[in-house]
C-alpha cells in the first residue's frame, strides 16, 4: 500500500512579475482546500535562499512527501527545486511544476482576474499531477576512459591529442590514406598566410607519436551499438574488421567542398573556370602565373534555394543511400541555402596572394553580401590597399561566361550599385564555393543517432549552450561536420569537444535518463514494434516481449504512445499522470469528493 | 465541487470562454510558449499548456479523451519537421493527426476543434499569435457538445 500523499504547494510571487498581476494570497488559499494539499504557502521568491529554505523546512515539518512550485518555467528553474527536495530528503522526481509566470502573468497582464482563475486551474493541475508521482532514479553507467575519434584533419587531431595528454587512450580513425583533412589540401591560409603545413604537419607528428593514440587510415566506423560509457564499435580498414569498445565519440569527419554541375558559370566547359580549392592547388604549383586578370564569383551554390523539411524526414528513415543521391543531387543544381562563412576570406586571401606576387595583375571579386568578421576587417582592408577590387553584383542574377577567338574568357554581368551592364576579359574565373555536408557523414549520422539539421549538416544539442555536445549522451561533434568553419574555429571546437567528452571518461561514471519507457509484460504481446519506431534503438524483443534497454531510451515517449496493446508507460509522464491534469482542469473534484 | 472556473464563465448571459487543452513538448513548443512569455506578447487566457518531452508522446486517446472530458479545443504543439528533439517523434505525431481527426469527426465533433502545429523555441510571437487565432475560431464552433453533456450532469 502507497503511502498517502502529503502535498506541499509553494506560490512565487516573483517580486511583482507574478504577484503585480495574479492574486497570489488567493490562489495560495485556494491551494489549501485541493485535494492531498497539506501545506500551502506562498513566497516573496520561491527560488531564493529563504524560498528554498522554507521548503526544506516545511519538507520535514508537515511531513511533506509531495512539492509543487508555482512559479517560472520548468526548463530554467527545475532543477533548483528538485535540489532543495532532493536536500531535505525527498526524492527528485516528487516534485511538479506549475508555471504562473511565463505562462500566466507575463501574457496575461491586462486581465489579473482571468490570469488568477487561470493560475488558480494550472495549480490544481499540477497538484493533481504531484499525487500520483512516484520515485525515479537515474541509473549510473560506467564510462570506459578511451575514446574513438573520427576523422583526422585539425579538429580530430586537436581532440585527440588534447584528449591524450589528459591521459585517456584514443583511437582516431581516418577514411583517407593521409591524416590532415580538408585543411592539409589548402595552400595558404588566412588571415596569416602561413603554409597550411605549418598547422597541420606538427598536429600529425604529434598525434603519431602520441604513445596514447592509436591512428587508423584508410578506417570508417562500421557499426555501432551500446550507450554513453560503453561504445562497441566495428572499424573496418586495409586489414578487416576491428572491434573496439570506446566511452565515447568524437565525430570530426569534416565536410566537402561543393564542386558546381558542369555548365554552371561553365564550370567544366572551359578549363579556365576554377574553383577556389583548384586554385589554390594552382598557387601551391605555381601554375597562374602573371595574367592581366582574374576574376572571382562569390556564393557559387550557396545561399541559394531551399531544403524542404520532406527531404530532411527523408534521412532517418532511408535504408538506401539512393534517396540521400537523390538530394545531394538536387541540392548540387539549386544550391545550399547557407552562408558558408569562409569562402569570403578565401577569395580575399588568394587575392592578395596574386596581387603580393604580381601587383599588374588585375582581380576583381564578384559579391552580393561581403561577410569578413572581427580582424579580418584588416584583411580586406589590406586587400584594398593592394588594389584588388571589390564589385557588388545583383545576387541571383548570374554572370554570363563565353569564350573569345583568343580564348580569353568574356564575363557579363551587372554592377549592383550603378545598375549598369559591365564587362570583363579574363585569363582566369574563380568560382567560390561553400562547404557542404558529406553523403558518408549523412550516413555517419543516422548510425550514431544524431540528428542532421535543416541545412544538412549535423546539428548541435543546442546551438548556443551545447555547441559541440549532440542529443546522444556521450557523442560530440566537432569541426566542419557541424557546419562551415575556418582553420582555427574547426581547432577552437576540437579542444572544446575534447574538454566535453574528458567530463564523463575523468569521473568515470555518468547518471542518464530517469524518465524512461517501462514494459508491461503481461501486456505485450512482442509485436516489435516499438523497436521498428524507436530512434534509438531502447526496445529489442526477447523471447517474444519487449525489453526496454534503459541506458539508451531518451524518454521521448513515441513507443507508448504507438504501442497497440499499451504495454507501454512512461515514467513520470504516464498516461494517468497527464489525463489526471485534464482532469483537474475540466472536472475537478474537491478535497472531499476524491477521499469519499 | 470546487470552483469551477468554466460554470461561472459559462452562464448563459455570460460570453462564452472555451478552453483549450495544449500538450506542448518540453523542447520546442513549450519554450516557445516561455519566450512569448519573456518577450510579454499577450495573448487570451483559454489555454492550459500541459507539459510533455515530446508530440511523439501523444497518444490519440490524450487527445480523445481530453475532448470527452470536456476541452473545447485541443492543440498539439511540437517542434518543426527535422527539429524533433528526438529526430521523428513530430513525425509520428503528424501520421497519427489524420486518423485523430477522422475519430473526432465520427465522435459527432468539429474536427477544427483539434489542431496539430509547430512551434519552435524561438517563435513566442508565433505562440501567441497561434492562440489567439485557435481561440477565436473555437469562440465560432462555440462550446463543445461534450462539455455541455458533463455540465448539465
Amino acid at each position: 500500500m502507497k503511502e498517502e500523499p502529503h502535498i506541499g504547494v509553494f506560490i512565487c510571487q516573483c517580486g511583482i512579475n507574478i504577484g503585480g498581476v495574479v492574486n497570489v494570497p488567493e490562489v495560495t488559499e485556494y491551494a489549501k482546500t485541493l485535494p492531498y494539499v497539506t501545506h500551502a504557502e506562498d513566497n516573496l521568491y520561491t527560488c531564493s535562499e529563504a524560498g528554498l529554505t522554507a521548503i526544506k523546512e516545511a519538507i520535514k515539518q508537515h511531513n511533506l512527501n509531495r512539492v509543487v512550485v508555482a512559479s517560472c518555467t520548468p526548463r530554467t528553474h527545475e532543477p533548483l527545486f528538485r535540489a532543495a527536495c532532493k536536500e531535505a530528503g525527498l526524492n527528485a522526481y516528487l516534485f511538479e511544476m506549475a508555471n504562473i509566470r511565463e505562462h500566466v502573468s507575463w501574457v496575461h497582464p491586462h486581465e489579473p482576474d482571468k490570469a488568477t482563475q487561470k493560475a488558480k486551474d494550472i495549480v490544481r493541475m499540477a497538484v493533481a499531477k504531484a499525487a500520483l508521482l512516484e520515485p525515479q532514479t537515474e541509473p549510473e553507467v560506467e564510462v570506459k576512459d578511451v575514446s574513438l575519434v573520427i576523422g583526422a584533419g585539425v579538429a580530430g587531431l586537436t581532440a585527440a591529442l588534447s584528449m591524450a595528454n589528459q591521459g585517456f587512450k584514443v583511437y582516431l580513425i581516418e577514411k583517407e590514406k593521409e591524416p590532415g583533412g580538408i585543411t592539409r589540401r589548402l595552400y595558404k591560409i588566412y588571415p596569416t598566410l602561413a603554409d597550411s603545413s605549418e598547422v597541420v604537419e606538427p598536429l600529425i607528428e604529434a598525434v603519431k607519436s602520441h604513445k596514447n593514440i592509436e591512428l587508423m587510415t584508410s578506417t570508417t566506423l562500421k557499426d555501432v551499438l551500446g550507450y554513453i560509457g560503453n561504445f562497441n564499435s566495428v572499424l573496418t580498414g586495409p586489414n578487416g574488421d576491428r572491434e573496439i569498445n570506446v566511452g565515447t565519440i568524437i565525430v570530426a569527419s569534416g565536410s566537402s567542398n561543393y564542386t558546381p554541375p558542369k555548365g554552371l558559370y561553365q564550370y567544366g566547359v572551359y578549363d579556365h573556370v576554377i574553383t577556389q580549392r583548384e586554385l589554390d592547388e594552382k598557387l601551391r604549383r605555381g601554375e597562374i602565373g602573371e595574367p592581366e586578370r582574374i576574376i572571382m564569383i562569390q556564393c557559387v551554390g550557396a545561399r541559394k534555394g531551399e531544403i524542404q523539411p520532406s527531404e530532411l524526414e527523408a534521412f532517418p528513415k532511408s535504408d538506401t543511400a539512393e534517396l540521400l543521391r537523390k538530394i545531394l543531387k538536387a541540392r548540387k543544381e539549386e544550391g545550399w541555402p547557407y552562408c558558408s562563412r569562409i569562402c569570403c576570406m578565401n577569395a580575399i586571401k588568394n587575392a592578395i596572394l596574386i596581387k603580393e606576387k604580381s601587383p599588374k595583375t588585375d582581380v576583381v571579386i564578384l559579391f552580393g553580401d561581403l561577410r569578413v568578421y572581427k580582424e579580418y576587417e584588416d584583411f580586406y582592408r589590406r586587400a584594398r590597399d593592394l588594389e584588388v577590387r571589390f564589385v557588388r553584383h545583383i545576387e541571383g542574377v548570374p554572370e554570363e561566361i563565353a569564350q573569345t577567338p583568343e580564348g580569353k574568357l568574356q564575363v557579363m554581368g551587372y554592377d549592383a550599385l550603378s545598375g549598369l551592364e559591365v564587362e570583363f576579359l579574363a585569363d582566369w574565373v574563380v568560382l567560390s564555393t561553400p562547404l557542404i555536408p558529406n553523403k558518408d557523414e549523412i550516413l555517419l549520422a543516422r548510425m550514431l543517432k544524431i540528428p542532421i539539421g535543416t541545412d544538412g549538416f549535423m546539428m548541435e544539442a543546442h546551438l548556443k549552450l551545447r555547441p559541440v555536445d549532440t542529443n546522444v549522451d556521450g557523442v560530440f561533434i566537432a569541426g566542419t561536420v557541424s557546419g562551415p568553419k575556418d582553420v582555427s574555429e574547426s581547432i577552437i571546437s576540437g579542444g572544446a569537444a575534447a574538454a566535453r567528452a574528458s567530463i564523463p571518461m575523468g569521473n568515470r561514471k555518468v547518471r542518464t535518463e530517469a524518465i524512461t519507457a517501462v514494459v508491461d509484460e503481461d501486456l505485450c504481446i512482442g509485436c516489435g514494434l516499438c523497436e521498428e519506431i524507436c530512434p534509438y534503438g531502447a526496445p529489442k524483443i526477447e523471447d517474444g516481449k519487449s525489453k526496454i534497454r534503459e541506458i539508451l531510451c531518451r524518454g521521448c515517449g513515441s513507443c507508448a504512445a504507438e504501442c497497440p496493446r499499451r504495454a507501454i508507460t512512461m515514467r513520470h509522464f504516464g498516461d494517468h499522470q497527464i489525463l489526471a491534469q485534464v482532469k483537474a482542469l475540466l472536472v475537478p473534484q474537491s478535497a472531499k469528493e476524491v477521499r469519499a | 465541487m470546487v470552483e469551477e472556473p468554466f460554470e461561472k464563465e459559462n452562464k448563459a448571459e455570460e460570453k462564452f470562454e472555451p478552453l483549450i487543452v495544449a500538450y506542448c513538448c518540453n523542447w520546442c513548443a513549450y519554450a516557445g510558449a516561455d519566450l512569448a512569455g519573456t518577450s510579454r506578447f499577450e495573448y487570451p487566457t483559454n489555454i492550459r499548456i500541459i507539459r510533455v518531452m515530446c508530440t511523439g508522446r501523444i497518444d490519440p486517446t490524450l487527445v480523445l479523451e481530453a475532448l470527452r472530458m470536456g476541452a473545447d479545443g485541443v492543440l498539439v504543439a511540437g517542434c518543426h519537421p527535422g527539429d524533433c528533439h528526438y529526430q521523428k517523434g513530430n513525425y509520428m505525431m503528424e501520421k497519427r493527426f489524420d486518423y485523430i481527426k477522422k475519430a473526432v469527426k465520427t465522435a459527432g465533433i468539429e474536427p477544427e476543434r483539434v489542431r496539430l502545429e509547430w512551434v519552435s523555441a524561438s517563435e513566442g510571437g508565433k505562440f501567441a499569435a497561434l492562440v489567439r487565432e485557435m481561440t477565436e475560431q473555437i469562440k465560432q464552433l462555440g462550446p463543445s457538445p461534450f462539455r455541455l453533456v458533463n455540465n448539465s450532469k
